[in-house]
């Protein structure tokens, strides 16, 4: 027994894919090292607090993609999907004169009918739904422009909530510790008390001290966050939202029997079909939570614009979305990932935006570095997928 | 067919072993014939009504998910809940007892099945159909891919299947296999019945024959 072995077999936890968010966690480390090296203001509170404002839009169309992804499948219509939603809340608004509220839950409807319409077409027809929702970009891309009219272009007004959420709307130091606070213990309450009914029922636990450990650590990371954070403007309300999002898919994910599905499914169809999984539904309803949050996304696009125009939700939105899904550590195999990847990969995907914005440079260095790096996940994705194999 | 009794199936490629399988675990509907239980006929119309009437089937292949682990695999479609999220002591307390019945050495319940060898990659698959204590376990070419020790390994679990009060259906092409564990050895041959023996007194010869159709038949 050296010295290095528990390093040994995190390494091969980490190389198999087992440990995914850990690695991209010390990348996202690294570039803001870099980042800040190059250039100070990078880690400067205010510029924090703008990158995670920022992160939130592809954060959100990300995690959509995270869960197409767990199925083994790519939507590649969240940008149009997102930009349509978008195009409709404000038309909605400001044209039509509904009450927002209205407005969104429209938005929420069509995404839905879009998501079963490629839920559908795969489990019936079993159309390839990459191609599939290129064809779906395409149409609701047209839609989004019919929606907007001659003008391209329609504003919200400034007053409405809406605006306000996305721009200027921050957790107040109160409640951002509150939040934490809530967090943390809950987090203490589950860890023990699952200790405690392992072993009640006789099988391993923890030990007290390990969970200790990681309770603290989540204390720490939060608390770091939010008083560095608070030294500026604070938690932007839609990122905290966003987080939140990322937390109800994990819990969706890991803790129930739709989630077990989804990763049963993505893993081998066939053999989750005989051992009982409704197959079909759970596509479907993957294809329509990825639009559904797609729709969101869109939402508060519009109100970080406080506009909604013929940009919104370009093809650019979709692939830096997927890129962020993909560098998080969601495989494209299917079956594995996590929820977590989408806060991950948005963060990365925003951080060379805003670092080589700060560096003024110009957008195809930002294509370019994020293209890069999304080439090396992709690589790094399918080498786990070997060492997996060859285990 | 009855508890208690290991009943092997052996025919070459294309006699019919698979299609029996089938019919009896309710994927496929029979052209003719009927099926009895308890005296009464019954029709398996799907695996779930097969399953009812106490039929469990065993795949060759394809019966789990790689990326899941043991827990995960053997609760799926089963899963238990406890206030709305998946109860995950619970399964795997009832993973270790449904495995430990078995004598089914497993290194952990929570590593994915794709770092399983054939034979528990076998026993976790077996252990899943007794979840719904089903009196007939159906198993279709369970030695096809494992070694010797493993398939040895196999064998013990089918015993210990018996000892249980299951009844066991199994295929092969392997009459060394079946002999070794078999009450009633079934032999199909281009889709018909040619012969039933004795698992203990029938020799390989005799079964031999019957298989490839050269010299008697019973």
């Amino acid at each position: 027994m050296s010295a290095l072995d528990p390093l040994r077999s995190l390494w091969a936890r980490v190389r198999v894919g087992e440990l995914r968010t850990l690695p991209i966690a010390l990348v996202l480390g690294l570039l803001w090292l870099v980042l800040a090296a190059i250039d100070p203001t990078f880690l400067s509170a205010d510029n924090l607090v703008n990158l995670t404002q920022q992160s939130v839009v592809v954060g959100i169309l990300a995690l959509g993609v995270v869960l197409t992804l767990h199925v083994g499948q790519l939507d590649l219509s969240v940008g149009a999907v997102s930009g349509l939603a978008a195009a409709l809340v404000a038309v909605g608004v400001v044209h039509g004169g509904w009450p927002l509220w209205l407005a969104v839950l429209l938005a929420l409807v069509v995404g839905g009918l879009v998501g079963s319409a490629y839920g559908l077409a795969y489990t019936r027809l079993a159309v390839p739904v990459v191609v599939f929702t290129l064809a779906g970009l395409l149409a609701v891309t047209g839609l989004q422009l019919r929606v907007l009219g001659t003008t391209g272009s329609v504003n919200l007004p400034f007053e409405s909530w809406l605006v306000e959420l996305a721009q200027t709307l921050y957790l107040s130091p109160g409640t951002s510790w509150t939040l934490v606070v809530v967090l943390v213990v809950g987090y203490a309450v589950s860890l023990f008390v699952t200790r405690a009914r392992r072993l009640r029922a006789e099988l391993p636990a923890a030990s007290v001290a390990r969970l200790a450990v990681q309770v603290v650590a989540v204390a720490v990371g939060l608390g770091v966050v939010v008083a560095y954070l608070g030294t500026n403007r604070g938690v932007g309300a839609i990122f905290a939202i966003f987080v939140g999002l990322v937390g109800a898919v994990d819990l969706l994910l890991r803790r129930t029997r739709w989630g077990r599905w989804v990763r049963a499914v993505g893993g081998d169809a066939e053999a989750a079909r005989r051992a009982g999984v409704p197959v079909r539904l759970v596509l479907v309803t993957v294809f329509v939570g990825c639009s559904t949050l797609a729709v969101l996304g869109g939402v508060v696009a519009a109100g970080r614009l406080a506009a909604a125009n013929q940009a919104t939700g370009a093809p650019e939105v979709m692939l830096l979305a997927i890129a962020a899904a993909v560098i998080g550590g969601t495989s494209l195999f299917g079956g594995r990932g996590s929820a977590w990847s989408a806060l991950l990969g948005a963060l990365v995907v925003q951080s060379i935006s805003n670092g080589l914005i700060l560096l003024n440079q110009d957008t195809s260095a930002r294509l370019i570095v994020t293209g890069i790096v999304l080439a090396g996940a992709v690589t790094i994705d399918a080498l786990m997928r070997r060492a997996r194999e060859a285990a | 067919m009855h508890a208690n009794e290991v009943v092997a199936v052996v025919g070459d490629n294309g006699a019919g072993k698979s299609t029996l399988v089938g019919v009896l675990t309710g994927a496929l509907a029979p052209d003719r014939g009927e099926i009895l239980r308890d005296g009464r006929p019954v029709t398996l119309g799907s695996p779930a009504a097969a399953r009812a009437h106490g039929i469990a089937g065993v795949f060759e292949d394809r019966a789990l998910c790689e990326n899941l682990d043991v827990v995960e695999n053997l609760f799926l479609g089963h899963e238990a809940t406890r206030a709305g999220l998946l109860d995950e002591v619970t399964m795997e307390r009832s993973a270790w007892e449904l495995l430990g019945q078995l004598a089914a050495r497993v290194p952990s319940v929570r590593v994915p099945v794709a770092a399983l060898s054939g034979a528990q990659r076998q026993a976790v698959a077996i252990a899943r159909s007794l979840l719904g204590a089903p009196r007939i376990v159906v198993l279709d070419e369970p030695t096809a891919s494992l070694g010797l020790t493993q398939t040895a390994e196999f064998l013990a679990l089918v015993e210990r299947l018996r000892s249980r009060g299951h009844g066991v259906v199994l295929t092969s092409h392997s009459i060394v296999d079946v002999q070794a564990v078999a009450d009633r050895i079934v032999v199909l041959r281009l889709g018909r019945t040619n012969g039933e023996f004795d698992g203990r007194r029938s020799s390989y010869e005799e079964l031999l024959a019957a298989v490839t159709g050269a010299g008697v038949t019973r």
